[in-house]
């Protein structure tokens, strides 16, 4: 069982893979790297976590010492991991759109040429 | 490349990723065991710095550089998606429809919960360093608490609400203010974005030194960006047509 997590964090980011490589349409390409991008927070967490720990965040009660609480740069570095994973499927929904409008479709299968 | 092919080079390389990735995952430290140097080490740095969230001291204090490099990827991508939600050259904006039916009790929640949204993504940005959340966890519900208008149906109000250039400022204005309070560090301490100020007393909103600003000004750029790019989502969808031949 101890290692269930990162197996999930693996599977997540090979889904997401298979997702993009047989995706029919470009929003759900777009949703497939976000599953894909998943794994990597399942994995940063994963990695942070300490079995009977608390958060890294020592409110009033919380003892103050590091061996009770979570790894924090872990968890910092999924922080920075969702803000740009939301950005880049900001950009890429917004190319999807302009894709569709230039070709008339967003099937990536249909899109053969290259057009200005 | 037809799709089969296409399979078959995915279920290669699948196959290789999965082969490492379980060959890496069998000689990992055991899930949830208590060695853990970097918690250790990034721990006693935040409570040294009197910041109680260790979060927001790793972002904003210890790993504050690449922080930067984060806020420089929002705002790029910002920018680039605007860029590309551009009316073309056949096409124009149209005005704001009318119509449409919603339901009142979603007119009435959007409306009243648009004020409580705005007050909590406040309270998390400015208590970024003492509970959970931060500049970005609070510049996202800041964002949304706007578009709350826009679920209550009223699209007129939303963009009453939020004149999309000046948001374009605040973002910029956020970013730099992140950027100057850095160079600040190095006036005052000789190292970009040194923790310059007081550090206060343990758990008081004034503590942490200068991990507060660098929430608020993330907060800010954060908040605006979004509003920004989700003006250029919602101006595509409901604005801009082709031009009648």
């Amino acid at each position: 069982m101890s290692y269930l997590a990162y197996a999930v964090a693996a599977w997540l980011f090979l889904a997401g893979g298979l997702g993009i490589a047989r995706s029919r349409h470009l929003v759900q390409t777009v949703v497939a790297l976000s599953v894909a991008q998943s794994g990597t927070y399942v994995l940063l967490l994963a990695v942070g976590f300490q079995r009977g720990a608390s958060a890294p965040i020592f409110g009033a009660g919380t003892p103050l010492k590091a061996s009770g609480v979570v790894d924090p740069v872990v968890q910092a570095m999924t922080l920075t991991d969702i803000v740009v994973s939301a950005t880049v499927t900001a950009l890429l929904a917004a190319l999807a759109i302009q894709v569709a409008k230039l070709h008339g479709t967003a099937d990536p299968d249909e899109l053969r040429s290259l057009r200005g | 490349m037809s799709r089969v092919v296409r399979m078959i080079v995915f279920a290669v390389g699948g196959l290789g990723v999965a082969v490492l990735l379980g060959a890496a995952i069998a000689r990992m430290p055991h899930f949830g065991s208590g060695h853990h140097p970097y918690r250790t080490l990034a721990v006693a740095a935040a409570l040294a710095r009197r910041a109680p969230n260790a979060v927001s001291s790793v972002n904003f204090d210890q790993r504050g550089f690449d922080t930067l490099g984060e806020e420089m990827i929002l705002v790029g991508s910002v920018l680039g998606a605007v860029a590309l939600l551009r009316p073309a050259h056949h096409e124009s904006e149209r005005r704001v429809p009318r119509g449409g039916r919603v339901l009142p009790a979603t007119q009435f929640a959007g409306y009243a919960l648009l004020p409580v949204t705005l007050a909590l993504g406040l309270d998390v940005v400015a208590h970024g360093h003492l509970t959970p959340g931060g500049g970005f966890q609070g510049g996202v519900i800041l964002a949304t608490g706007l578009h709350m208008a826009y679920v209550a149906g009223d699209y007129a109000a939303l963009r009453r609400l939020r004149p999309v250039h000046w948001y374009s400022y605040g973002e910029a204005l956020g970013a730099g203010a992140f950027v100057l309070l850095g160079f600040a560090g190095l006036a005052a301490a000789g190292a970009y974005m040194a923790n310059v100020l007081p550090l206060g007393t343990f758990r008081a909103l004034l503590s942490a030194g200068t991990v507060p600003l660098f929430n608020i000004a993330t907060g800010c750029a954060v908040a605006c960006g979004i509003v920004v790019l989700l003006a250029a989502f919602l101006r595509q969808e409901l604005l801009i047509g082709e031009d009648e031949r």
